[in-house]
């Protein structure tokens, strides 16, 4: 099928539309990443041969020949609740089966078309043990609005044929027949819409100065290298709905009068290229891509690149040199925008992956619509992968404004059992750790810098009191020295200065004076680097010295890591009154014979041998619990009289 | 490797190229992808179909994160260094793995039978911590699990 106008879309619509409603019931089986791991193509393969066992057609080419079936199967993209997983969603009734193994699947078939029940043990369980039957009804999607999201989960990501039933391609088709490209960028203005890459900067502003900018031709660049870790937002919206982006991206084509696009994808993301590539061949195939595009002439191509592994690239002037073949450096400053010196020196408008991604509804559904959600300067929905010490890790969607607490509390449900909140990390590299006191501050653009944080990509990592939060300032600022192209000097040599006083601290060399030097360097690499990699790299420091000095202090003054967490300060010790003494597992489980028993006596660790793996901890029994981490006055008194307490 | 077969690699690699600058990263991928890792000997031949300077291949192929000089071992055993995994315990996940093998991350065993990384976040924080060898993924990997993974392979 070719779409021969932007009219004849329509039609093509309703033929898709058509064929999936042959297929009755299908089981949606979630293809992310997570999943995938989690052994998600076992338990497709597995629906596929027990539908077939039974007769069900369940190749879709034969629904467009008109077949009716009973049910089938199909993937879908990332559901963003990677922890539940394998996920598997049945239509239509929605039901949600979580953690669903090859050997649970003909229960969940018989379940589904024989009988007409749910199978209870692979629903959802509630925090007081109730079981919600479809994705709606459990907490962490209800309290959520998925907008950039809202398809991933639901269609399968390499059949462009469902994006179209869903009314995908609509807004392009709007957009050759309805609107100027100055009324596209008008509506892109008028949403509101910031950049989602971190840094906010205004949409519509920057595609307006694409296309004032002379020469040709011009790029529409999408980014992906999605360096933060701890994030994974743009990589589930290019596997669960790469379409949206390729749909964003020629809108921005049109407004900007771009003849190439690329989109640039880490190279840790290979499902993300492939179902990328799968997606850009059906486009063309379609004629929603390529050449004379919906037959209106007008020519637009898209490329992948694949990055080969640099953090800094996600910076707009190094991610351009990257593609044109060289290291990815920032240009030094005065640097002329991207909108008018991008790639081979021609104006390139570069937008992140989910900015592409909410333009096609922002078209169809106005720009009244999405500046209805969030706050005034700060409007539409925000994705944030939601990770770390809290019970439901997961890709989330919120407006903007909704506070840290409804995002870790209400959908995040928490913090993991038997722990108490500490901090959230927001931002990555760039960005900071932000204590209980602002848990109830709103989550936007601007609040985030005014605290010391920043949006960043979206990375949200929850942390609990066996965090240390000294050496999570130590972990940031070791990935940015890494990451440090190595330009400019504030950067490469006050990143590694940083860097070294982080660990004389966390080894137990620090001395008092430190924390100000730590400050005095923070502030000026803030000002000092060429880009924003330097300009925010002392930010974990920084918000951390402002927030949990104490701990800072109690490293350096009384030997002491209140988390437990820094080897230098801590040591292991078995408490006598709890351990049961037989078992000997923590013994055999010792890598370096550390631990030792006489006769009917309580196991003891040999300080001097202990290396503090931990692996004693992990493998005593969960009833007993006998061993412990002490540090400060208490792992002192260890070490001299053989016990923590004194007496 | 003897240089014949890296001409005969090399060629291959350079069938699906016209030889622009722009092409210097997929280039290097493509090549890595044959050889495993970038002989020496490969970054010349690169540099000459391309005409751009030895020095040109070498600065860019260093500059990122992806490339290798050396030969790498058998499984290469990646763990996940992102900020989710760090906070649950990747460390000592490195740290055991590093006591199991003898070797620091970054370097392969002596029989080229393994090769230990930490590497930036994988995207799969939901499972932290991840360890990742070929393309079989771990999730919730305790230091006490790292034996297991080690004789799978």
């Amino acid at each position: 099928m070719q779409v021969s106008s932007p009219d004849h879309l329509v039609e093509i619509r309703e033929i898709c539309k058509d064929a999936f409603k042959r297929q009755k019931r299908r089981f949606l089986v979630c293809a992310g990443t997570g999943c995938v791991l989690g052994g998600a193509m076992e338990v497709y393969d597995e629906f596929k041969r027990l539908l077939e066992e039974r007769g069900y057609p369940v190749d879709v080419e034969l629904f467009f020949e008109g077949q009716e079936t009973e049910a089938g199967v199909g993937i879908s993209g990332c559901h963003g609740f990677c922890q539940k997983g394998p996920l598997v969603r049945f239509e239509p009734k929605g039901v949600f089966y979580t953690h669903v193994q090859v050997k649970d699947v003909a229960e969940i078939v018989t379940a589904s078309l024989d009988t007409d029940t749910v199978v209870e043990r692979l629903l959802y369980e509630n925090q007081d043990g109730s079981r919600s039957v479809t994705e709606e009804e459990v907490p962490f999607y209800s309290n959520q609005q998925r907008v950039v999201l809202a398809h991933c989960g639901h269609i399968n990501p390499e059949d462009i044929r469902e994006y179209i039933a869903i009314g995908g391609y609509q807004a392009l088709a709007d957009c050759f027949a309805k609107y100027t490209p100055e009324e596209i960028i008008d509506i892109v203005t008028r949403s509101g819409i910031r950049g989602r890459g971190g840094a906010g900067f205004p949409a519509g502003v920057k595609w307006a100065s694409a296309r004032k900018a002379s020469g040709e031709p011009k790029y529409v660049v999408c980014n992906g290298d999605e360096g933060d870790p701890g994030a994974f937002m743009d990589r589930s919206v290019l596997e669960g709905d790469p379409h949206s982006v390729l749909e964003g991206m020629t809108i921005a084509a049109i407004a900007t009068g771009a003849r190439y696009g690329y989109i640039y994808v880490r190279a840790e993301y290979p499902l993300a290229v492939d179902r990328l590539k799968i997606a850009i061949a059906q486009a063309k195939e379609y004629k929603v891509l390529g050449d004379d595009i919906m037959g209106t002439g007008f020519n637009f191509d898209i490329y992948i690149f694949q990055g080969a592994g640099a953090f800094v690239c996600g910076e707009s002037t190094a991610l351009v040199r990257s593609i044109e073949g060289f290291r990815g450096m920032p240009k030094v400053l005065p640097r002329p925008r991207t909108t008018e010196v991008g790639i081979n020196d021609k104006p390139t408008l570069l937008n992140n992956v989910k900015t592409f991604g909410y333009i096609p509804q922002i078209i169809t559904r106005g720009p009244e619509w999405f500046a209805s959600m969030g706050t005034k300067n700060n409007t539409g929905t925000a994705v944030f992968a939601l990770t770390g010490k809290i019970i439901n890790s997961g890709l989330i969607e919120i407006p903007m404004g909704i506070t840290l607490r409804e995002i870790i509390f209400d959908i995040g449900g928490g913090i993991t059992a038997g722990q108490e909140f500490k901090a959230v990390q927001t931002g990555g590299p760039s960005g900071g750790c932000l204590p209980n006191e602002l848990l109830d501050m709103q989550v936007d653009y601007d609040s985030l810098v005014s605290v010391g944080a920043m949006m960043g990509s979206g990375g949200m990592v929850v942390m609990d009191h066996g965090t240390c939060m000294v050496d999570v300032a130590r972990y940031f600022l070791e990935f940015t020295v890494n990451e440090s192209c190595g330009q400019c000097a504030p950067c490469r040599v006050g990143t590694h200065q940083m860097l070294k006083i982080l660990e004389d601290i966390t080894q137990g060399r620090g001395k008092p004076s430190d924390l100000d030097l730590l400050e005095e360097l923070g502030k000026a690499i803030v000002k000092g680097s060429i880009c924003g990699l330097g300009n925010t790299a002392p930010n974990p420091v920084l918000s951390s010295l402002r927030y949990f000095r104490s701990e800072y202090e109690a490293h350096i003054h009384a030997q002491s890591c209140p988390a437990l967490y820094c080897k230098e300060f801590i040591a292991y010790y078995i408490n006598p009154n709890k351990c049961c003494e037989p078992c000997h597992l923590c013994q055999e489980a010792c890598p370096t014979n550390a631990i030792t028993a006489r006769w009917r006596k309580t196991p003891e660790i040999q300080q001097d041998k202990c290396i503090k793996c931990g692996i004693c901890i992990d493998v005593c029994p969960d009833n007993y619990r006998a061993i412990t981490k002490v540090t400060g006055q208490q792992r002192l008194n260890l070490l001299e009289f053989g016990r923590p307490g004194r007496s | 490797m003897s240089e014949i077969d890296i001409e005969v690699g090399l060629k291959n690699v350079f069938a699906r190229y016209k030889g622009a600058t722009n092409e210097l990263i997929p280039i290097l991928q493509d090549t890595q992808e044959t050889f495993g890792y970038l002989p020496e000997e490969a970054m010349k031949g690169i540099a000459a179909f391309i005409r751009i300077p030895e020095s040109h291949v070498y600065g860019v192929a260093t500059f990122y994160e992806q490339f290798y000089f050396t030969r790498r071992g058998k499984h290469e055993i990646k763990v996940c260094y992102g900020t989710a995994c760090h906070v649950k315990g990747a460390t000592r996940v490195v740290e055991t793995f590093e006591r199991e093998l003898g070797i620091s991350h970054g370097e392969t065993t002596e029989d080229y039978e393994y090769s230990l990384e930490r590497v930036a976040c994988v995207g799969a924080c939901a499972l932290a911590p991840v360890v990742v060898v070929g393309k079989k993924v771990y999730g919730n990997v305790a230091p006490g699990k790292v034996k297991g993974i080690l004789n799978k392979d």
